[in-house]
């Protein structure tokens, strides 16, 4: 597909270099970047697009009408989703809500806590510690996912909200930022001014080290609120009763029913949109405040 | 110092409290499934009689069976050979279009990076599952507008859900949702270069191409083998995307890849200490494979250092 876009654009992109005369060289190189930054751009925004305008399209319109010609039946398309099966959409979407939120509430405090420890103190088996921690991240989702459900199982804990919250929230990646966000924010005479003046190490922590850490700590923040809101093979794994499922879940399940009767592919298709509008938000009104780049570790001098 | 001293069992204790919630769930959640993944993986079911009654189904040892079942299951094997040709079209392909995009953001004078920036990381935030439908439904002749266009210009029109199109199709789902991330990645460590290291470059009349190349590639290049690192982990546990395409087609098996086989085996035949074996094979052929990566990647970095160490 991507083949496809960027040749419905080449030409444009192809006369550029040639046009020798005419602007300055420095303009003219800064061209090539800006272009393929679009086409690139076109690239990832083209599905959402198409959703978008898919939406608004009745269950006729979407089979006979040009696919990027909106149509007329979106607010039908939302009252039959919301009528659908007494709305357990809307049921779906306050689950994500809930699995992502407190999962990664969670998360980044247990995050916040082992990094900060990890990168203050020095102690005995320090290093130890942080190199098993992180083996967590090379372990495969699918050696954990079904083990964890086999236990759970017998803890009577699986296909309920536990199943998919606990094994979520070590996040092995938000330990790794948050220690090192830690190590870069909280300065080590700050801590021993706090212990100078008699304060406790939680005290410390809570007061001083918590605030300094702010701005790493929204990144874990997001970091694991993307990734529990994305995730779909534990969810698939632990839940029976789709009264518990999340958004991605639900969306699968209509799918699969979808297949037998094409009357319930509009349903999936506003489905989706309003599946990656709450992220989409998040992520536009955040980005005003904080930077992408914070997302792999980056720390700001 | 002296403070310290006097509160040192404070101190001395307080990074192991503070890391215990950490080590309690690492145990839990990590340690323990994994462990129980093996022992499961070493042991099979023995009926006795009807095995109705309690006690009639035993655990027994089994040693290496499964694992010898896994291995000559010729629908695990094909699964993971598709996984493999899956793996090096996405990997590549998504890792160097991220290494582009991400020299162009950092390439003077350019317009609309902010934009085009958030843009291109956009898909992070949609679910596989999300990708996997809308992409679906664009490779759905009767709904995409592809096709349309390929019909209009009267030619000829692929099979994007069948035969080696399925590999594309799921390759550009994979590369749609994960090239953004990885832009971020390498265009992070790519600002953390300092400009006084090209600036001689550009004194001496460098093009931005042959900057890019000797100067800012070389030193970008541990970023990029941590992301192909993390992408090869990615690519070989792929799940929901195949699981997603398959109501739409009927060339997806619901054992295409593995991982979809060790869930078919678990939860659709019951057979968990088979699936146990199959997890474990394929937690072991992925750190194996990202592992033998890593070290091929360091002891090449090494090489160029010394060599450059020579000269």
């Amino acid at each position: 597909m991507s083949s496809l876009a960027v040749r419905k654009t080449a030409p444009a992109a192809g006369t550029t270099p040639g046009t020798v005369q005419g602007p300055p060289l420095r303009r003219r190189i800064a061209l090539v970047p800006t272009l393929t930054l679009l086409l690139g751009a076109l690239y990832c925004l083209l599905p959402v697009a198409w959703v978008v305008i898919a939406a608004t399209k009745s269950g006729s319109e979407l089979f006979s009408t040009f696919t990027f010609l909106p149509g007329t039946g979106f607010a039908e398309n939302l009252s039959d989703l919301s009528a659908y099966r007494d709305g357990v959409y809307w049921q779906w979407m306050g689950n994500s809500a809930l699995y992502a939120g407190v999962g990664a509430l969670l998360s980044t405090a247990v995050s916040a806590i082992s990094g900060y420890a990890l990168a203050i103190y020095r102690f005995r088996g320090r290093e130890a510690v942080f190199s098993v921690l992180m083996a967590g991240v090379l372990m495969p989702p699918v050696i954990l996912a079904i083990p964890q459900y086999l236990l759970l199982a017998k803890a009577d804990l699986a296909d309920t909200y536990w199943s998919v919250l606990l094994p979520l929230v070590l996040s092995p990646y938000g330990v790794y930022l948050s220690r090192i966000y830690a190590a870069a924010a909280v300065p080590a005479d700050v801590v021993e001014a706090g212990r100078m003046d008699g304060a406790g190490e939680w005290r410390i922590f809570t007061r001083i080290a918590l605030p300094m850490m702010v701005p790493g700590l929204v990144t874990v923040f997001l970091f694991q609120f993307v990734a529990v809101w994305n995730n779909f093979l534990l969810p698939y794994i632990m839940l029976s009763d789709d009264e518990k499922f999340p958004i991605t879940l639900g969306l699968f399940t209509l799918l699969e029913q979808g297949s037998n009767t094409p009357a319930l592919y509009t349903l999936v298709i506003t489905g989706a949109l309003l599946a990656v509008l709450p992220l989409i938000a998040l992520f536009l009104v955040i980005q005003r405040f904080w930077s992408l780049d914070l997302l792999s570790g980056a720390v700001k001098s | 110092m002296t403070s310290a001293r006097r509160k040192s069992y404070g101190v001395k204790g307080a990074p192991y409290a503070f890391l215990l919630p950490a080590t309690i769930l690492f145990a839990l959640f990590f340690a323990l499934p994994i462990g129980y993944a093996i022992w499961l993986s070493l042991h099979k079911v023995q009926v006795k009689g009807l095995g109705l009654g309690s006690g009639a189904r035993t655990e027994v040892w089994a040693g290496l069976e499964n694992y010898a079942d896994a291995l000559s299951d010729s629908e695990f094997l094909d699964g993971a050979l598709r996984v493999l040709a899956y793996g090096m079209i996405v990997v590549p392909v998504m890792l160097g279009l991220a290494l582009v995009l991400a020299l162009m953001l950092d390439s003077d004078k350019v317009r609309l990076a902010p934009f085009t920036r958030l843009a291109i990381f956009l898909p992070y935030a949609v679910p596989g599952v999300v990708a996997a439908l809308l992409w679906g439904f664009l490779y759905l002749p009767d709904v995409s507008p592809f096709f349309f266009v390929l019909d209009r210009l009267g030619l000829p029109q692929p099979d994007l859900l069948d035969g080696g199109g399925l590999y594309v199709a799921l390759s550009n789902i994979a590369v749609w949702g994960g090239t953004g991330f990885n832009m971020i990645v390498i265009y992070t460590s790519l600002r953390a270069i300092p400009t006084e290291v090209y600036e001689a470059a550009k004194l001496d009349g460098a093009t931005p191409l042959q900057i890019a190349l000797r100067i800012k590639i070389p030193m970008v290049a541990p970023s990029l083998v941590l992301t192909f690192f993390f992408s090869i982990i990615a690519t070989l546990q792929v799940f929901s995307e195949p699981t997603t395409l398959k109501p739409l087609t009927n060339s997806v098996s619901t054992t295409w890849s593995p991982l979809m086989k060790v869930y078919v085996d678990a939860f659709g035949k019951g057979d968990i200490h088979g699936a146990a074996a199959g997890a474990v094979v394929i937690a072991l052929a992925t750190l194996v494979v990202s592992f033998g990566f890593l070290r091929a990647a360091n002891s090449r970095n090494k090489r160029d250092v010394s060599q450059g160490a020579a000269r």
